[in-house]
């Protein structure tokens, strides 16, 4: 399908059609109006269209950024496909595969084409009409799109919704700033106006690129001179929207960057003045980005794709979503630690449109008195304030420190400090100030910034500066002007000062090469800070708390519900009063581990009072398995374990009558023997007076060692400080699981008597062993266990046959083979 | 009859263990550390220049305080929850105690419950001691001027104090979650580097994935996302949005994962 594409746009013949799963690209070249010289120009379009997608549907027509191609906005254009228009993307004449010049949004030229392209909607089948010829319509673009866009919402009225980002009011100020209330042109931008021509040149030889003849002469004088000319001026007008607005029909949504030292929001501000002028319904959008952003914010500009999505909706569906005049904006973040979001907020409509006076602005009283600046010879050093169209790396590569030294140079700057504020301000908008200057020549370039001055460091908002040029100036004699200072959106916090910075130069901008002293003097001491009255927007927000909440409590409910579940389901323990008085019973026990083995096939047998019973089989006969099952370490999967009538479960409460030592004894090894008998006893919870550690410890026999820590025991010692612990409280039974092993033989034969001694007392031991002789010395019963089964049970003697019959051992053997 | 492994006796089995002392001597050496390593370092720099993250360190107690949490929040902290929470079941069971716990008996539930609590309260006190313990260092160190954030704004002795609790409980329940994974892998694995590696690892992960800015809105849901979002509560004017979502995620995760523990526990087959 590639290649196919790849082949037809070399051929420009007929329509070639491209596509990725669910949206098709259609992608053909439109002839428009020929170029001044006669030569003929074809555009280079692409339609997108829902695969399978049937009937009439609206359209939305896609411009690019200056120095782009249609490819730019080909994933944007494939959503709104998907969304259900008929959306067109196209190469401006000028740039990329289509043909022409670069007329800067020229009407005859540029708009005329975008005209062009919306005839072509009209005649397309599947685009709805609103009357022959007048297709439904909405246009978008960022930057030189956005103006695009507006200018054709203000010459075509076949547009019905417009949805211009980034873009300019007035070219002419855009590029040639003026600050101050005054009839003369701007300084100016310098950078800016460079990086702007040098990305249309440069792809064909000469020094004009692919800008028109007239585009280009008229930037280049004005470039050489940095003043600009009448022709240029001329030129900026026709291309700027401004005088088009009136024209403008098309509901309108304003999407401007807080980063942008190119296209400010005062340019945003004055397309929405001049749109909401007629009535036509407007929302106005100040997002993260701009052309001085990069990364996400730049991509993204605050959502654009799905806000436009939403207008479109509104405006060209129709779809019945109510009408939207809010003006929206983000507040950056003010700390520096982490990666925190701009705040959101949201005010009822853009300030200052309809009756109500324009951003209120609040006075701030500034020190500081008159102040004499040079400009120096060759305009250089400059201030640096920020460098154009590189996003944060300036903000970035120094501190706050770092800046304010590149930003305000001593003798070329002139500096008005408020008190410490009382109250957080958020500064929205443009704040004003009254100068007056005396320039020693008959004109006078000035730049003005705001700046947040707090006790460690300075920050210049959006790192913006206003430009002043006053012409017509008699050297010596002070003149009054009105400054607006630049756009920013800033929290100034409690504590912090706001700043007036009066500069002589600044990097990016043209300044005088001839040498200039100005008297700088602040009139009526004040500042006016510009506030907007709104409340935090909540609804963009993803995944917001709200839905965490239900999130965190229907989990909780649940657990709730299983746990009640659990306990429902937990049946009351009933005593067997039949087992009462028999201190354990094993009946029927089975257990299968998850690897398939039968460990414990069917096991019963019991221990009476006054017992040693021994447990004898040898390794793997699946003696220790059922010592974890009798004390509820492992579940068996059928059968039951009673103790003195009690039902054994995991933590049965009647487990605290049985001491267990069971697969060797196990102790903290930062404690000593002491100790961990203690924590041992403490952990049942009984009172420590029910404990007899002292007879205990007598039976573990450890004498002095018994402070020392568990770590560097012998296993003998080991073994009878956990036998110690089985016989903590005297519990009515005992379960000792090899208990001889690792005893010398002094210490075993000791260990029978004690166990002997222990069953006297009418209490009850089981032993388990895989030493034949061990339980015939030891026990009074025996249960024989073989591969999981019990062999056989009863006393040592009936097995035995008495004491002149066969050993245990020779019994053991014929069982175990006939087993 | 009390219930079985009280809190007490927890406390016991643990507070003598070498790894608990060896933790908090770590955190009690931290702010020396901190304030002889800027000792060594060399003191120069024009006054015109930026004020850094390490200058502010030295202007008193409060910002080595905030600097001590802002070193550790991301490894130091995880490691030593991790540790707390993760290691106490499983190391009883390498110890071959846990059997003897069990059948003690301490009902299974119960003896998950008092090592999380006391794991947690542990994890805790580390968590408290390092920024108070910081303040008092840095006070003697460097004396007792405010807060001074990096843009330059100043708290009050008085504001900084609450806002510091603020600080400890949006960091506490960030790392909930941590505290939370380290107890399910011990559970599950009865191995203690497992539960501690295994935990560290996750959040290791989860921070780097979180770098990954084509993610976009999914990084959110990271467990690992809000971890610096406690600096929120040392702005200007408190801000409770993003530790507030911070602590939603981490809870929704601890509950989920300590479910997980408590139904793998008390159906499975102590075999240790």
């Amino acid at each position: 399908m590639l290649l196919l594409l790849a082949m037809v746009v070399v051929a420009s013949a007929a329509p070639a059609v491209a596509a990725t799963a669910d949206v098709t690209e259609q992608s053909s070249r439109l002839p428009v109006g020929a170029e001044a010289d006669g030569a003929t120009v074809d555009l280079d379009v692409s339609v997108f269209t829902a695969r399978g997608a049937t009937g009439r549907r609206p359209a939305v027509v896609l411009a690019h950024g200056f120095g782009g191609s249609k490819a730019d906005s080909a994933g944007w254009a494939r959503g709104l496909a998907r969304a259900g228009y008929v959306a067109v993307t196209y190469t401006a004449r000028g740039f990329g595969a289509s043909g022409g010049l670069i007329h800067l949004d020229a009407p005859a030229y540029e708009v005329a084409d975008a005209a062009k392209v919306v005839d072509l909607l009209a005649a397309r089948p599947d685009v709805l009409l609103d009357a022959t010829g007048d297709p439904r319509v909405g246009v978008a673009g960022g930057s030189y799109g956005g103006a695009l866009a507006l200018l054709l919402a203000g010459t075509d009225p076949r547009v019905d919704a417009a949805v211009p980002a980034i873009t300019w009011n007035d070219l002419g100020q855009a590029l040639f700033p003026q600050s101050a209330v005054t009839p003369a042109p701007g300084v100016f931008k310098q950078r800016w106006a460079s990086l702007f021509f040098a990305s249309g040149a440069g792809s064909t030889p000469g020094v004009c690129g692919r800008f028109a003849p007239d585009v280009c002469a008229a930037y280049t004088a004005a470039a050489t001179s940095g003043r600009p000319n009448s022709a240029i001026l001329a030129l900026l007008k026709a291309s700027s929207p401004q005088s088009r607005l009136a024209d403008v029909r098309a509901p309108t949504l304003l999407v401007q960057g807080e980063q942008d030292s190119l296209f400010g929001l005062d340019q945003a501000d004055a397309n929405a003045r001049g749109i909401a002028a007629t009535g036509t319904p407007l929302a106005v959008r100040w997002v993260e980005g701009g052309h001085d952003a990069t990364g996400a914010d730049a991509a993204s500009l605050g959502g654009l794709q799905d806000e436009a999505l939403t207008w479109f909706g509104r405006y060209l569906r129709r779809d019945g979503s109510p009408s939207d005049t809010t003006f929206r904006y983000a507040v950056p973040p003010a700390s520096t630690l982490g990666a925190q979001p701009a705040e959101q907020r949201v005010a009822p409509a853009y300030p200052g449109l309809g009756p109500r006076a324009a951003f209120s602005r609040r006075p701030m009283a500034l020190q500081g008195a008159g102040q004499t600046l040079v400009s120096p010879p060759g305009g250089s050093p400059a201030a640096v304030t920020g460098l154009p169209g590189t996003g944060g790396v300036l903000a970035a590569a120094g501190g706050t420190g770092a800046l304010r030294a590149l930003g305000v140079l001593r003798g070329q700057s002139a500096v008005y400090t408020s008190a410490a504020l009382q109250r957080p301000v958020t500064v929205v908008g443009s704040s004003t100030v009254r100068l007056q200057v005396t320039s020693t020549t008959t004109d006078a370039t000035l730049f003005v910034g705001l700046w947040d001055v707090a006790a460690s460091g300075a920050v210049l908002p959006q790192q913006l500066v206003a430009p002043v040029r006053l012409e017509g100036l008699t050297a010596g004699r002070p003149v009054e002007v009105e400054v607006a200072l630049p756009w920013v959106v800033r929290t100034v916090a409690q504590g912090h000062r706001l700043q007036v910075v009066v500069s002589s130069t600044d990097q990016a901008y043209a300044v005088p090469r001839d040498a200039r002293g100005y008297t700088v003097a602040l009139v009526g001491a004040t500042v006016a800070v510009p506030t907007v009255s709104s409340v935090l927007d909540t609804s963009g927000t993803t995944l917001a708390p709200v839905g965490l909440v239900v999130a965190l409590g229907l989990l909780l409910l649940a657990l709730v519900g299983w746990v009640l579940w659990r306990r429902r389901g937990r049946r009351r323990v009933h005593r067997d009063d039949s087992l009462a008085a028999v201190p354990l019973v094993v009946s029927g026990l089975v257990k299968t581990y998850r690897d398939g083995q039968r460990a414990v096939d069917d096991v019963s047998w019991r221990a009476e009072p006054g017992q040693v019973v021994g447990l004898l089989g040898p390794n793997g006969a699946g003696k220790t398995t059922t010592l974890r099952m009798v004390v509820g370490l492992i579940r068996p999967d059928a059968g039951s374990v009673h103790v003195l009538g009690w039902p054994v479960t995991p933590g049965a409460a009647v487990l605290g009558d049985v001491g267990v030592f069971i697969e060797g004894p196990g102790f903290l090894p930062h404690l000593t023997g002491r100790q961990n008998l203690a924590a041992y006893w403490a952990a049942t919870g009984r009172p420590a007076g029910e404990a007899h550690l002292d007879e205990a410890l007598a039976i573990a026999g450890l004498g002095g060692a018994v402070d020392r820590r568990t770590r560097a025991y012998s296993q003998g010692m080991r073994q009878r400080l956990g036998i110690a612990q089985a016989m903590l409280g005297l519990p009515p039974l005992l379960l000792l699981d090899e208990p001889t092993n690792g005893l010398d033989p002094p210490q075993i034969l000791a260990m029978r008597q004690v166990l002997r001694d222990y069953a006297a007392t009418g209490r009850t031991v089981v032993v388990s062993s895989h030493l034949l002789g061990e339980v015939e010395q030891t026990c009074s019963h025996v249960v024989v266990m073989h591969q999981g089964r019990v062999v056989t049970t009863g006393s040592v003697e009936s097995l035995t046959g008495g004491a002149a019959g066969q050993g245990l051992e020779e019994v053991f053997m014929q069982l175990v083979g006939s087993a | 009859m009390s219930s079985p492994l009280p809190l007490r006796a927890e406390v016991v089995r643990q507070l003598r263990r070498r790894r608990t002392q060896v933790s908090f001597g770590l955190v009690i050496a931290l702010p020396l550390l901190l304030v002889g390593a800027f000792a060594l370092g060399s003191q120069d720099g024009s006054p015109n220049a930026a004020p850094t993250f390490v200058d502010l360190a030295q202007t008193g107690g409060a910002n080595l305080a905030v600097f001590a949490l802002f070193a550790s929040v991301s490894f130091l902290l995880v490691v030593l929850v991790a540790l707390f929470t993760g290691d106490p079941v499983p190391s009883e069971a390498s110890w071959s105690t846990l059997r003897y716990l069990l059948a003690a008996p301490v009902p299974r539930g119960r003896l998950l419950r008092s090592k999380l609590i006391v794991g947690a309260g542990t994890s805790l006190l580390a968590l408290v001691l390092l920024p108070v313990w910081s303040v008092l260092v840095g006070g003697v160190a460097y004396g007792w001027a405010p807060y001074a954030s990096p843009t330059g704004d100043r708290l009050t002795w008085g504001v900084f104090a609450l806002r510091l609790v603020v600080v400890v409980g949006a960091v506490a329940s960030n790392l909930l979650f941590v505290a939370a994974l380290a107890f399910v892998i011990g559970v599950y694995t009865d191995a203690p580097l497992a539960a501690v590696g295994g935990a560290v690892m996750v959040t290791i992960v989860s921070a780097i994935l979180d770098t990954i800015t084509a993610l976009g809105d999914l990084r959110v849901a990271l467990p690992t996302h809000y971890q610096f979002a406690w600096a929120d509560a040392l702005a200007p004017t408190l801000q409770w949005g993003q530790i507030t979502r911070g602590a939603l995620w981490s809870l929704v995760y601890a509950v989920v994962l300590l479910a997980l523990a408590w139904r793998h526990f008390e159906r499975k087959d102590v075999l240790s």
